[in-house]
């Protein structure tokens, strides 16, 4: 088909690109490493009861900053098209019989390849610093990881060639993703909160894919939270891919 | 039928307060193997017809055939017909990344237009010989001059050997020489490969040397069309430029009254005429003075540049911007 062998080209030429200057892919891993080394022996002093991991303060950081890692490595993807806009490449593409959808999935699926590279590059520093986790987490682990970075990169493009400025895309862009990221309990646990900050946390989606990541880090496969986590992460692609498609899709970009 | 033929073809941006008619209603067609040249004022409606012909933007009236195909029916079937090379300078640039090989463009290029890959290496060979990038294929894009940068984009609208060619601003920005040098290859497009090209530009000398065709496009609509020779010689006549010794006055009554003369005016000692055709007028001209006793101490013709045919029609000069 088609829009597959149209993807597959994109990706070849996006990843090439990246490749060209992995410096970027290694920024990029940086910042959940220094978390990872400089703020993850904290958790250490917490009661283990809070954490709800098993005892292991690592079981409940690391897909923490997996998640963290998803979604900045994903929402600002969207940096990158404005200066393809700018250089006239969309245009050029959007001429060509290529399918106009695929110059967005080939770079999605550039973005999810690069993510799931430094998310094992994450996982394998976690094991150093004593992180025990099933193998079979560690995937399910990153199968979130792809679910939201497919909906979240596929947004990112699309507001990146609708604001077609990288001045407005990244206050835009920090000031959805912040406070999503602080209200998923990522880097110390919810229950340690207020109730009010429990209650408004319930509206961010990324929460139920966390506490879903944490269960299944703790051997938990079979239960409600599991399938809430399954089920907004999969909502989230579908919903995300849908809009971000329908701005590359239209006549007129 | 012509390879481009629009009718009526308009589109109106609609923003919250007030919608703005940007192009009004385009009447145009374009015969197999020609080289027409599209000129405009800013906001006239040049690059958003040139945006509608080339599927990057959806009319909001009108209907038009491109290549064969129905613009708004098979856009798809224009794209695979058409070869586009963006303009280089403005908000975007002419499509090409900073950080591809110059190989590598040619190669992505085929690949957007579907070619097989045997065919795709012989096209990239040839077209690396005709636009002369020997010896950069292995180069950064960003590493290119600008005319080798150009001449890259162009043979990018060019990989599927399309029998039609939208090259927007081909030579903005570039100096002289490379200049000289892309009008070369753009004429070669059409006599060694029969490639009709429309191509918009602010440079009247390139119109001239170049288009068989002008469109001139003012407020959204076609204010004029035909060949650069026709188009001046209908709009704004010959100019005639003398002067002679003392009797300035006399000189002027009399030039007034012969009938090839439309018009007279006189500054700083100089009488300058307009006529229909200046290199018929010329010998008359100089009859009628010397049979009068009167003596010319310099005469000079000037055609209108098709600068002044722009000025004529829109009021406005196409330099300014």
């Amino acid at each position: 088909m088609s829009f597959i062998r149209d993807t597959l080209m994109i990706f070849r030429r996006q990843e090439r690109l990246a490749l060209r200057q992995p410096a970027w892919v290694i920024i990029g891993l940086t910042q959940p490493i220094l978390y990872l080394v400089l703020f993850g022996p904290l958790l250490k002093g917490l009661p283990t009861a809070s954490l709800g991991s098993g005892g292991n303060a690592y079981r409940f950081f690391v897909p923490g900053l997996l998640i963290q890692l998803g979604l900045f490595g994903s929402t600002f993807v969207g940096f990158a098209i404005i200066s393809d806009w700018r250089a006239g490449v969309i245009e050029r593409f959007r001429v060509t019989p290529v399918s106009r959808l695929a110059i967005m999935t080939g770079r999605v699926l550039r973005d999810v390849v690069t993510l799931v590279v430094q998310a094992a590059v994450l996982v394998l520093v976690g094991l150093a610093f004593g992180l025990r986790a099933p193998v079979a987490a560690v995937f399910i682990g990153f199968g979130f990881i792809v679910l939201i970075a497919v909906g979240l990169a596929s947004v990112s493009y699309a507001v990146g060639l609708l604001v077609k400025s990288e001045d407005s895309f990244a206050p835009l862009i920090n000031t959805v993703v912040v406070p999503l990221l602080l209200m998923s309990g990522i880097f110390l646990p919810l229950t340690l909160g207020p109730g009010w900050l429990q209650g408004i946390a319930r509206v961010s989606p990324f929460r139920y894919v966390i506490d879903a990541m944490r269960q299944a880090y703790a051997g938990h496969y079979f239960n409600t939270i599991m399938v809430e986590g399954i089920a907004v992460a999969v909502g989230m692609a579908v919903v995300f891919l849908f809009l971000g498609s329908r701005v590359f899709l239209r006549e007129n970009a | 039928m012509g390879i481009i033929e629009a009718r009526g073809l308009a589109r109106t941006f609609r923003s919250r307060k007030r919608s703005v008619e940007a192009v009004r209603g385009v009447d145009l067609t374009v015969e197999d193997g020609e080289i027409v040249g599209f000129l405009g004022p800013n906001g006239a409606g040049k690059t958003t017809t040139l945006r509608m012909l080339t599927t990057l933007l959806n009319p909001t009236a009108g209907t038009a055939t491109v290549a064969g195909a129905d613009l708004l029916r098979d856009p798809v079937g224009v794209r695979r017909k058409i070869g586009y090379v963006p303009q280089a300078i403005g908000q975007t640039m002419g499509g090409t990344d900073p950080n591809c090989l110059v190989i590598e463009e040619l190669m992505d290029q085929t690949a957007l237009y579907h070619l097989p890959p045997d065919q795709a290496a012989r096209r990239a060979a040839t077209l690396i010989d005709q636009l002369e990038l020997n010896g950069l294929e292995r180069r950064l894009v960003k590493t290119l001059s600008g005319g080798q940068r150009r001449r890259l984009e162009i043979a990018l609208g060019l990989v599927h050997a399309p029998p039609l060619v939208f090259l927007d601003e081909p030579t903005t920005g570039l100096d002289p020489q490379s200049r000289s040098n892309l009008w070369e290859h753009i004429g070669k497009l059409r006599s060694e490969l029969g490639t009709t090209v429309f191509l918009t530009t602010h440079y009247l000398e390139e119109a001239d040397e170049l288009c068989d065709r002008v469109f001139i496009i003012d407020h959204g609509v076609i204010a004029a069309e035909g060949t650069p020779d026709e188009l001046k010689r209908r709009i704004s006549g010959d100019v005639v430029i003398l002067r002679v010794a003392g009797e300035e006055e006399q000189a002027r009554k009399l030039l007034a009254h012969q009938p090839i003369v439309r018009e007279v005016s006189s500054a700083d000692g100089t009488l300058r005429l307009t006529v229909e055709r200046g290199d018929a007028a010329l010998p008359s001209l100089l009859r009628v003075l010397d049979a009068a006793g009167l003596t010319l101490e310099s005469i000079n013709l000037s055609r209108p540049t098709l600068d002044d045919v722009f000025l004529t029609l829109t009021g406005r000069s196409l330099r300014e911007e």
